[in-house]
């Protein structure tokens, strides 16, 4: 299992804590998938006088590790604002960062990202980084002090998979000892066993379970991806050929 | 709202069923119930959200856009579909309320701070002083007049951040809502919400854009974790909460469960005994 800032983790799965019908069936959905890490969001539920720490109570209940998040904010300032919150609230130092820079994308920023994350390290939080799978990006939030990268897959919530193969194969490369998550735009649990057998630590994800018919039908279709996306890639998987390898016998018969 | 069938996409079927016997409670009641339906429509982009909750309201038949034109001829101009719920219905929920206390206070019921006899708390979220499992969910909503749009039923637009139905008052006065945030707070509706209702509302229809901005609304809705309602007794009270966001749909399902609790001793369908108590 991969290990966060020192820590081992008990799953590859990750899952987010919003737009689920209820509490009960996030719950549920936990229970089914085995995710170890659950994202929660900070900055809308926390109200004028942290109002939200009964929903907050909940996600505590959950009895997997917490990585808060500093969702929907579109500065440094927020950012790091909501992160000093988080640590207060949650009693860790980890965060998950995001800074959004596109309204209607929800791309990160990259420039607010690396020097949030540097004022974030600087000030002793273990940063999980939302980001592109752009590779400077990815050196720069590395040398303020990141260790782990999250790139996306796809914009959060479209569901579109792995957009960019190459991106995400080349971070692989060029990161063999930083643990990697494909954080966002996953819809359909072969997205995320795909992203395990590129060789990934671990997938994080919200709406496609949250927002599934069956929230904890497809929570357990996850985990079972990742799981069989993981043993995949450490099965040595063969190597694509163009030419034609039959698996029976020849023998005997006309070569062509 | 009336709508147990566009709730039931999201919760569970015990809401749907217990929520459709709700409109003829409350006309029993001497409420006035506009029986017209819900219109469902989404954005050219968003028309994968209107597929989906097609699936997942079997009783929504779709409109073309003559048939759009016919219901709302107001929206044709912008939506050549829609989905249509031709059992749900709609009613003012605060004159429903005032006309509901002048009935009971006719028929000789006394309104008093004080407690005689057997109790009942129905005090929603005020009741987290002894339900400890009991939560609140923000919700905000805007109520606006704007006399240049024509709506006759409650119309929901698929967004997939900002979720939005307007509902008629008359006279050019519409109700839109709403947010729904996991906090308690009840008060201090933020401009991030409003300005995501009038979003939404300039979306559906950018007549609204010229809309008078009349009341911003703010509370919490009281939640059990599953988001379903729940009575049980604690003690000499009955409690009867936790209806979410489905107060006018599942109250008369809730106050007739209880009667039948405490007049006939018939255990509720609802009945809830695992519980902590503080």
């Amino acid at each position: 299992m991969p290990t966060f800032y020192g820590t081992e983790v008990t799953s590859r799965l990750m899952l987010g804590t919003a737009q689920y019908p209820s509490p009960a069936v996030l719950a549920e959905a936990f229970r089914r998938s085995g995710a170890g890490i659950a994202t929660v969001s900070v900055r809308r539920e926390a109200g004028g006088e942290q109002a939200g720490q009964d929903f907050w109570a909940l996600i505590r209940d959950l009895g997997v590790a917490v990585l808060p998040n500093t969702a929907g904010c579109y500065s440094v300032r927020e950012a790091v604002t909501t992160a000093q919150m988080a640590r207060e609230l949650f009693d860790t130092n980890w965060i998950k960062l995001e800074v959004i820079g596109h309204a209607d994308t929800l791309q990160p920023d990259p420039f607010g990202l690396v020097d949030a994350a540097a004022q974030l390290a600087e000030d002793g939080f273990e940063v999980f980084p939302y980001c592109t799978e752009d590779l400077v990006l990815c050196e720069r939030l590395v040398e303020v002090g990141c260790k782990v990268l999250m790139p996306w897959g796809a914009p959060i919530g479209t569901g579109l998979g792995l957009n960019n193969i190459y991106g995400l194969r080349s971070l692989r490369a060029h990161f063999p000892d930083v643990p990697l998550v494909v954080d966002a735009g996953l819809g359909l649990p072969s997205q995320a066993a795909h992203a395990m057998e590129l060789g990934y630590d671990a997938v994080l994800l919200n709406t496609a379970v949250a927002k599934a018919g069956d929230p904890a039908a497809m929570a357990q279709a996850f985990g079972l991806a990742v799981e069989a996306g993981a043993l995949a890639a450490h099965a040595d998987p063969m190597d694509a050929r163009d030419m034609a390898a039959p698996s029976t016998p020849v023998f005997g018969k006309a070569m062509l | 709202m009336l709508a147990p069938d566009c709730e039931g996409v999201s919760a569970e079927p015990e809401i749907v069923r217990q929520g459709r016997k709700a409109a003829g409670w409350w006309e029993n009641q001497g409420a006035s119930v506009c029986h017209k339906g819900t219109l469902v429509v989404a954005l050219n982009r968003d028309q994968s959200d209107l597929a989906t909750f097609a699936r997942r309201a079997p009783s929504a038949a779709t409109l073309s856009k003559g048939q759009v034109a016919e219901q709302e001829p107001y929206l044709a101009e912008r939506y050549s579909k829609a989905l249509f719920l031709a059992d749900e219905g709609h009613l003012d929920p605060r004159a429903t309320l005032t006309a509901l206390h002048a009935r009971l206070a006719k028929q000789g019921v006394r309104f008093s701070d004080e407690i005689t006899g057997q109790a009942i708390d129905c005090r929603g979220l005020a009741a987290r002083d002894t339900l400890t499992d009991l939560r609140g969910v923000k919700g905000e909503m805007l109520v606006v007049r704007c006399p240049d749009v024509t709506l006759s039923r409650p119309v929901r637009l698929l967004h997939p951040r900002f979720p939005l139905y307007i509902v008629p008052r008359g006279d050019g006065v519409f109700m839109l809502g709403a947010t729904q945030i996991e906090t308690g707070e009840r008060n201090r509706a933020t401009l991030r919400s409003v300005m995501e209702l009038m979003n939404a509302a300039y979306a559906l229809h950018p007549a609204f854009g010229e809309a008078e901005l009349l009341e911003v609304g703010v509370d919490a809705r009281p939640a059990f974790p599953d988001n379903q309602p729940r009575i049980r007794r604690i003690r000499d009270v009955i409690y009867a909460n936790g209806l979410f966001r489905h107060g006018f749909l599942l109250a008369p399902a809730l106050a007739q469960m209880t009667a039948d609790l405490v007049l006939d001793g018939k255990i509720p369908e609802v009945w809830y005994e695992d519980h902590r108590e503080r």
